[in-house]
């Protein structure tokens, strides 16, 4: 129920920065997901907005206030800690109700709030039990349940689903985002798993390194990435990257995988590409756009040859594996058409779908 | 099949003593073996024996039954002591506890580069040896040449009679005795402060707790545990104290700073009465196993509950 800003947010422990200069509008309801491998800053960025880590330099607003000097407690947050952090000596009734005594909120409304939000997470009949007698996942829900039972501004999540075994996290994703449509609040979400990012947000925020690479919906996230980071991060099995060059023969343009392997250069991309000619470049394809040999129903088709190294079958789609030029790349083929390993097969390459990088900036041309 | 079995255990019977010292059980028990003697001969037989002595007359001729008991129960000093050992060791062991948690909790906030200095200078009075340590403490209370007397008059205070006026030997003698044990407190809460995860904290902040509030509501209930065992291990360690009240005033002025363990020195040894004496210190007996027994109970509930 509020929007959040950063601003050139910068933070230094000791002598690493963890975080180096952070911009972003978080705007109203928005559900955001902070990705990213592990170390790149995400974690801190979160603790920067609940106030647990004090700012090295710029601000952070809450509903436009600098809130930078400002406890946790008067931000009007609410956080999800990856261990829960639920108090093992209080129920769960007192675990959820904790805040809204220390806030001296009447009885009655402590009592209406905790059972709302027990039903809400269907953890009614767990208000007696302490932590220790709850599973992973009922955990979860007292967390949240505590976070709900204040009715904050914004909602950090770090990390809530990553001590869940893979069903139950599945399943807590699903709840997460039902939560999120039924409270109608700003969440912050930090993961460091590309499928919850893709599954949950209203826009994805890609960090690595204290930097953001990329800020977009889970859509432009995967069909447009703009740096080299992204386009290997989003996306499971993830992007192949084959070194390439970009030649320049007459008025076209070819991609040169080796000597073999020519891509024509489709004729809507001709300008973007101008700027690569005769440099080195990295040629970026997801698995299901390499398939097998297909009809051609549009000249964005191209075929051409590899022998197959390895074969993963997947029940639907079968994961094929070969090597251009001591690059290992994958693709994703119908399970009735696939040749056997050790022999040739043609591939379909979609050239709509390719993504050339430059390697001088790594960034998506 | 069983003509078999008999045939077989007719002809290895010689060997089935091997085989018996050969179970799990066996071997377990001769390793005890040791610990056995030691105990028996260290704790077992001394306690028996003195409950023997504490049957006999003084010149261990006669047996007296529970004669000496009901002497001791009509003797003014003997409650003095009582009280005197109760008074010690709550007083003792509350400001042990005190201590030794404001300074856990001190050395916890600093960071941990500087915490091992801290921490090994604060555990000193706990690792000379009390009689050595009290010699010092002694010396220091000695009224006419000593430090502590000389500071008061630098200040132009009066001097304090420090080992010859009850309320004062009292104090002195608790002083002491809670230099020497705070120590142990602090390196106990320590270690418990530093196992409270520090998502608690910070769940708490965004919760909405003050400092005050965080110690009462996650840092106390957190360490309930071993607050409890800690004192009550104190109070029995306390209660049993001889040696610094032997240093320092041997029980006097006029028998107002003895504890149960000398003054059974003083009637035993000292005055020779041998079966008294034994009497004396097995009142402490009873005392000790309740407390010892709640103890166990505690351990055992919080140990099941988590």
């Amino acid at each position: 129920m509020a929007d959040v800003s950063l601003k050139n947010l910068h933070k230094t422990f000791d002598i690493t920065e963890a975080v180096r200069g952070i911009n972003l509008d978080i705007v109203d309801n928005e559900f955001l997901v902070l990705v990213g491998p592990s170390g790149c800053g995400k974690s801190t960025v979160l603790r920067l907005i609940a106030g647990l880590e004090e700012i090295t330099e710029g601000n952070v607003l809450i509903e436009g206030n600098i809130v930078n000097d400002i406890p946790p407690k008067d931000r009007d947050i609410a956080m999800v800690f990856q261990s829960y952090a639920l108090y093992p000596h209080m129920t769960v009734y007192e675990n959820m109700s904790f805040g809204l005594r220390l806030r001296k909120y009447s009885k009655n409304e402590i009592n209406k709030r905790v059972l709302d939000a027990a039903k809400i997470l269907n953890i009614s009949e767990l208000l007696d039990r302490r932590p220790k007698q709850l599973s992973g996942g009922q955990r979860q829900r007292v967390a949240m349940g505590r976070a709900i039972v204040r009715n904050p501004k914004v909602f950090l999540f770090d990390e809530p689903l990553s001590n869940l075994d893979a069903k139950m996290r599945g399943q807590m994703r699903t709840e997460i985002k039902k939560l999120h449509q039924h409270l109608k609040t700003t969440i912050i979400y930090v993961t460091h798993d590309q499928v919850e990012a893709m599954t949950l947000a209203d826009r994805i925020v890609v960090m690595n390194d204290g930097i953001i690479e990329q800020v977009g919906t889970p859509d432009e996230m995967y069909n447009a990435p703009k740096t080299h980071f992204v386009a290997s991060f989003i996306g499971s099995p993830s992007m192949n990257f084959i070194p390439c060059q970009v030649i320049k023969t007459n008025e076209d343009l070819y991609i040169k995988i080796n000597d073999k392997l020519y891509f024509s250069v489709p004729k809507e991309r001709l300008d973007r590409y101008k700027v690569l000619i005769n440099k080195e470049a990295i040629l970026g394809i997801r698995p299901e756009h390499l398939t097998n040999a297909k009809q051609h129903i549009h000249d964005m088709y191209e075929d051409f040859n590899a022998k197959v190294k390895v074969l993963e079958p997947m029940g639907m789609d079968t994961m094929v594996f070969f090597d251009i030029s001591e690059a290992e790349v994958c693709a994703r083929c119908d399970p009735k058409s696939v040749g056997k390993v050790q022999s040739d097969m043609t591939f379909t390459i979609d050239k709509s779908q390719i993504h050339l990088i430059d390697i001088k900036t790594n960034k998506v041309i | 099949m069983s003509k078999l079995k008999r045939k077989y255990s007719n002809g290895v019977r010689s060997s089935s003593f091997f085989i018996w010292l050969r179970q799990r059980s066996t071997i377990a028990f001769i390793m005890c073996v040791p610990l056995l003697l030691i105990v028996i001969g260290l704790v077992a037989y001394p306690f028996l024996y003195s409950i023997f002595l504490s049957t006999l007359n003084k010149a261990e001729t006669e047996f007296v039954g529970i004669g000496n008991y009901l002497f001791l129960f009509k003797r003014e000093t003997f409650w003095l002591v009582v009280k005197q050992s109760i008074i010690f060791a709550l007083v003792a062991v509350f400001f042990k506890a005190l201590i030794g948690f404001i300074a856990a909790h001190s050395i916890n906030t600093i960071p941990s580069k500087g915490q091992r200095k801290w921490r090994g200078a604060l555990l000193i009075p706990w690792v000379i040896p009390p009689a050595l340590s009290t010699l010092g403490w002694w010396w220091l209370f000695e009224p006419t040449y000593s430090a502590l007397n000389w500071i008061l008059t630098e200040f132009a205070l009066p001097t304090i009679p420090w080992l010859s006026e009850t309320f004062w030997a009292r104090f002195a003698v608790i002083l002491v005795n809670v230099w020497f044990g705070a120590p142990f407190f602090l390196i106990m809460y320590l270690a418990a402060l530093k196992s409270i995860p520090e998502h608690l904290y910070e769940a708490a902040s965004i919760d909405g707790a003050s400092s005050i509030q965080k110690l009462f509501h996650i840092t106390l209930p957190m360490m309930r545990n071993i607050i409890a065992i800690t004192v009550l291990f104190s109070i029995i360690v306390t209660f049993a104290n001889f040696d610094i009240v032997r240093v320092l005033t041997q029980g006097g002025p006029l028998n107002t700073t003895h504890l149960f363990s000398t003054y059974a020195f003083r009637v035993g040894i000292e005055s020779g009465d041998i079966p008294l004496g034994a009497s004396v210190s097995l009142f402490m007996f009873p005392i000790l196993a309740i407390l010892a027994f709640i103890i166990l109970r505690n351990v055992r509930e919080r140990a099941l509950n988590s």
